[in-house]
């Protein structure tokens, strides 16, 4: 039998059809995984819920949560009127309660992203430029990462008095060395790949170089330990609230109704937990939500 | 010499939410003690998870097994767990690509081979620790009673590689599988230890399966050599008769496209094309998609692995067909 | 205008493309209180070469031999300690000289993971544009290079200019990196053990493409692997590196016909054959190449050496030109008092 050539017919059947498969790009196919994740998800409702509410807190018909009442204090959950109770002025625990998502979501998110500004610049330039660069930046940081982040807080806000300002200061004092230290492990991983090398060796000025190459590999491991310390602001900040250094009665503030509910917890304990409750849930969506995306984006795709 | 080791019709598959990944269709082979088989194949060619499943290596819940391996008569793929644990390290070691991985960093080689001697033999400490150090002399590691202090870090590499297959010889194995254990290594540290696991497979009488993508290489050790591609063996024969006369396609492209002395100005006889995506099963020949000899039939079901004469055997339905146009 | 369009050659055919004095780096050893510490790994100690143009020099040695750390310096990823590196005539990063920008524009360099050398978040069309667009390319020609860029290595733009790394085979994306190489039309590109992790059909792809490309653009090439076999194939001249210097250097025919140095010798010989009936009976040298810290005195080779003497371990043997090539050997110096060199 002698050997054919192969026909023009057998080689066109044999290619597979190369579908010009839309290539996904990295966020694409991170969407692609987080819609598969159930948890992330239902965390991501709770806290869009939450974040709503309080924005729209004005126009949802609420009771006004200043107004205070002699008569009605400590009315128990499922009240008529006071769907959730009143607090111990008589004041619309529903109310507050929303209102308070304000202030204390405001505490949360308002210093991990002054200390992301600050400390992931601080973190990359570290990272990028390296040497006594490196060197002096986190060590300035270690200094403050010799305190336990609470007893900073409370020390940084005693100092420096109560008030809403001066507790987003200390607490985004309190998370720029974490985020910077995040920031320049990952930013020197990504400086060792040879694409770094390659980007340096065609000659683009450093600033070209990190803009395109090091922040898109960045930014997102930076973001998802961003998220993770939410949590631990708003606990933080209830609970500068809660010692008196945060934010000042009559402002509803989770953490400080915590603290003036304190002598209603042998009366209705319930009610005294709420706040806690809210504080819980929104803490933990955010962790719970850190987790999925990092799972989502930690693929070797 | 007896069978040592049969493996039959053995599919491996690894299953994903994501995906799945056919690695191994259908390999069959057999290994004598005494015998070094060298498999052959380029990455993805399913010659890594063929060895894997000789120990079972893979994860258990994501891998679904099919056909059979037989070490001395016991089926592997259905084996108990202390059937299992003693199948490995004791009558089958491994030595594998990066020796760093294989020691525990934090103690010293000689306490590491020492505790795998007291384990499988039940000797004392002093004389497991005697024992260690001759293993050590058998490979050739200079003044091994200090050696035997070291920790693993404090070896290069090829001393790494020598302790590795100490602790794999440690218990008198069968079957030794090496996964590429030299291709980490330096060229003249290499061929010292491709010497070195020759002369000590002659010495033990084990059989070894040597898994490598160098052609060079697997010449060496090899007494028979299979090559793989896209999970099927593809060709199998004595390593004289597949360096003289490779009888598939795909065994003379790679032998053609190995640059080696003598290819200096000449062009290079390339594969054209890549190998093809796991996730499906084939339904014809995986290799006609680059095969210059491609035929009608090639596409239409695998083609058998055919008995050539002098145990050669072939997966190609152009098998028997005299040479003339297929060298050209 | 177009600011990048292929350097025209200056010196003539018979300068040197590059040329390389003395260079020397030392790596500090972390460890040691502080982080600081005495010790040094001395990665290429006072190296001199010059490339002629149009030619290939192929660089082979184990590892830790330096050979990776001579590209990164020929190409200022890294600064050398000491030497003096001159560019068709203009010397690099001195006075009246050339910048390290200028250098860079018209040497690349091809790194051997494929996969680690391409950004994971920038399609193929983006990584290839980044260079001519911080030259100041504009975005439109730019373009028109990527797609130009990747029919040279063989991808068909329409297919592959919008994919992603991990979207391609490991042969795919080196045909991208040195792609990107070319981007900027350079006259001399360090290939890395650019095709050591490719598999062997398709390293012979990429290597039809490499000699395709030099003969097209006119182009020279460093071409650094520890595969002999492939060094021999592409190379004209042959450059031999242990611990970080150079032992030997010749034409290609030299360096694997007549090797003079023991130590090439070794290597050469240690290549696995290829022949079952003729297999390797004894290896060439025993042992595993010293720590690059602490090198032995004299010369670095007399560890291993079989012919090693007491002069060896004294006096470091110089590269002596013997007409053929150039080797670092006290055999092959007359009257170094080896007992094995010819007496004045």
């Amino acid at each position: 039998m002698a050997i054919q050539s192969p026909t023009v017919d057998i080689a066109a059947a044999l290619v597979r059809p190369t579908v010009a498969s839309a290539s996904r790009g990295y966020w694409p196919s991170v969407g692609r995984r987080l819609r598969r994740d159930p948890v992330t998800l239902i965390c991501a409702g709770v806290l869009l819920l939450v974040v709503l509410s309080s924005i729209a807190a004005p126009l949802l018909g609420l009771a006004d949560p200043y107004k205070t009442s002699m008569i009605r204090r400590l009315y128990p959950l499922g009240s008529p009127s006071h769907l959730l109770g009143t607090d111990e002025l008589g004041r619309d625990m529903f109310a507050r309660l929303i209102y308070g998502g304000r202030l204390s979501l405001f505490m949360g998110v308002m210093p991990v992203l002054c200390a992301l500004l600050i400390g992931g610049a601080l973190g990359i330039t570290a990272g990028f430029v390296g040497g006594k660069v490196n060197m002096a930046i986190m060590r300035v940081m270690d200094v403050f990462y010799a305190f336990p982040s609470v007893l900073l807080a409370i020390s940084l806000s005693g100092a420096m008095g109560a008030g809403t300002e001066n507790t987003l200061l200390s607490l985004t004092l309190v998370f720029i060395p974490p985020i910077c230290r995040v920031s320049e492990s990952v930013t020197t991983q990504v400086r060792g790949f040879d694409f770094v090398d390659a980007a340096r060796a065609s000659g683009a000025s450093a600033l070209t170089i990190v803009r395109v190459h090091v922040l898109g590999n960045v930014l997102g491991p930076i973001l998802v330990y961003a998220t993770s310390l939410i949590s631990v602001a708003i606990i933080l900040a209830a609970g500068l609230s809660f010692l008196g250094l945060g934010v000042k009665p009559p402002e509803p503030e989770w953490g400080l109704m915590l603290n003036t509910l304190r002598q209603a917890i042998y009366v209705n304990p319930v009610l005294a937990a709420l706040p806690g409750v809210m504080i819980f849930i929104t803490s933990i969506c955010f962790n719970l939500m850190s987790d999925g995306l990092r799972a989502a984006m930690d693929v070797k795709a | 010499m007896s069978e040592l080791l049969q493996v039959r019709d053995l599919h491996v598959k690894f299953v994903t939410p994501d995906r799945t990944v056919n690695a191994v269709n259908g390999v069959s082979f057999d290994v004598k003690r005494g015998e070094t088989l060298g498999i052959l194949g380029e990455s993805g060619s399913g010659k890594s998870v063929t060895l894997r499943s000789i120990l079972r290596l893979h994860p258990e819940h994501r891998t679904r097994w099919g056909g059979s391996i037989k070490l001395e008569g016991d089926e592997v793929l259905t084996m108990g767990k202390s059937a299992l644990s003693d199948l490995r390290g004791q009558r089958v070691a491994m030595i594998f690509q990066e020796p760093a991985t294989a020691f525990d960093p934090v103690f010293t080689i000689g306490h590491q081979i020492a505790e795998t001697v007291r384990r499988h033999t039940g000797k004392g400490e002093a004389d497991s620790w005697s024992r260690a150090r001759e293993l050590l002399e058998m490979v050739r590691i200079p003044s091994p009673a200090q050696r035997l202090k070291a920790y693993p870090h404090e070896m290069s590499g090829g001393m790494r590689q020598r302790a590795m297959i100490a602790l794999a010889l440690s218990c008198n194995p069968a079957l030794l599988l090496a996964d590429e254990p030299t291709t980490a290594l330096d060229a003249t540290v290499q061929i010292q230890v491709l010497l070195l696991i020759r002369e000590l497979q002659r010495e033990f009488n084990v059989g070894v399966i040597f898994v490598t993508h160098d052609i060079g290489v697997a010449v060496e050790v090899s007494d028979r050599i299979g090559v793989m591609y896209a999970g099927k063996i593809v060709e199998l024969a004595p390593v004289e008769q597949m360096v003289d006369a490779p009888r598939h396609p795909y065994s003379r492209g790679l032998l053609a496209s190995t640059v080696h002395d003598g290819m200096r100005g000449q062009r290079l006889e390339a594969i054209p094309g890549a190998p093809p995506d796991l996730a499906e099963v084939p339904t014809g020949c995986s290799f006609a998609p680059r095969c210059k000899f491609v035929q009608p039939n090639c596409i239409v079901r695998p083609p058998d692995l055919r008995e050539m004469g002098g145990s050669h055997l072939v997966r190609c339905v152009l098998a028997d067909v005299q040479e003339a146009g297929v060298a050209a | 205008m177009d600011s990048l369009l292929p350097l025209e050659d200056r010196g003539g055919p018979a300068q040197p493309l590059l040329l390389a004095t003395g260079l020397r780096k030392h790596f500090p050893v972390a460890g040691g209180l502080l982080g600081r510490s005495r010790k040094v790994v001395r990665a290429v100690d006072d190296l001199s070469l010059s490339v002629a143009k149009g030619e290939t020099l192929g660089v082979v040695g184990e590892s830790g031999c330096g050979k990776s750390t001579v590209a990164r310096l020929l190409i200022r990823l890294i600064k050398p300690d000491r030497g003096t590196m001159v560019l068709d005539g203009d010397p690099v990063d001195e006075p009246h000289g050339i910048t390290v920008n200028e250098l860079r524009r018209q040497v690349q360099m091809v790194f051997q993971d494929s996969y680690a050398s391409l950004n994971p978040r920038l399609t193929i069309a983006e990584t290839l544009a980044f260079a001519p667009k911080a030259h100041g390319l504009p975005a439109a020609e730019a373009r028109a290079r990527v797609r130009d860029l990747l029919d040279k290595v063989g991808l068909d733009p329409a297919n592959y200019a919008e994919r992603y790394p991990h979207e391609l085979s490991g042969g795919q994306r080196q045909r991208v990196n040195i792609a990107r190489a070319l981007a900027l039309r350079p006259r001399l590109v360090i290939l890395d053990e650019a095709v050591s992790a490719l598999d062997k059909s398709v390293e012979a792809q990429v290597l039809n493409m490499l000699v395709d490309l030099k003969t097209e653009l006119g182009l020279t090439y460093i071409f650094i692997s520890h595969d002999l076999n492939v060094v021999q194939y592409l190379s004209d001249r042959v450059l031999v590196m242990y611990l970080g210097k150079i032992v030997e250097l010749g034409s290609v025919e030299a360096i694997y016909g007549n090797p003079q140095h023991p130590y090439t010798r070794a290597l050469l010989s240690a290549r696995p054959s290829m022949d079952p009936r003729r297999r390797t009976k004894e290896a060439p040298i025993q042992g595993d190449p010293p720590n690059p810290i602490d090198p032995p005195s004299g010369c670095r080779f007399r560890t291993r050496c079989p012919f090693a003497e007491d002069v060896c371990t004294r006096v470091e043997p110089p590269l002596a030109d013997i007409g053929t090539q150039a080797v670092a050997c006290h055999m092959r110096v007359v009257g170094s008092g080896h007992s094995k060199a010819a007496t004045p």
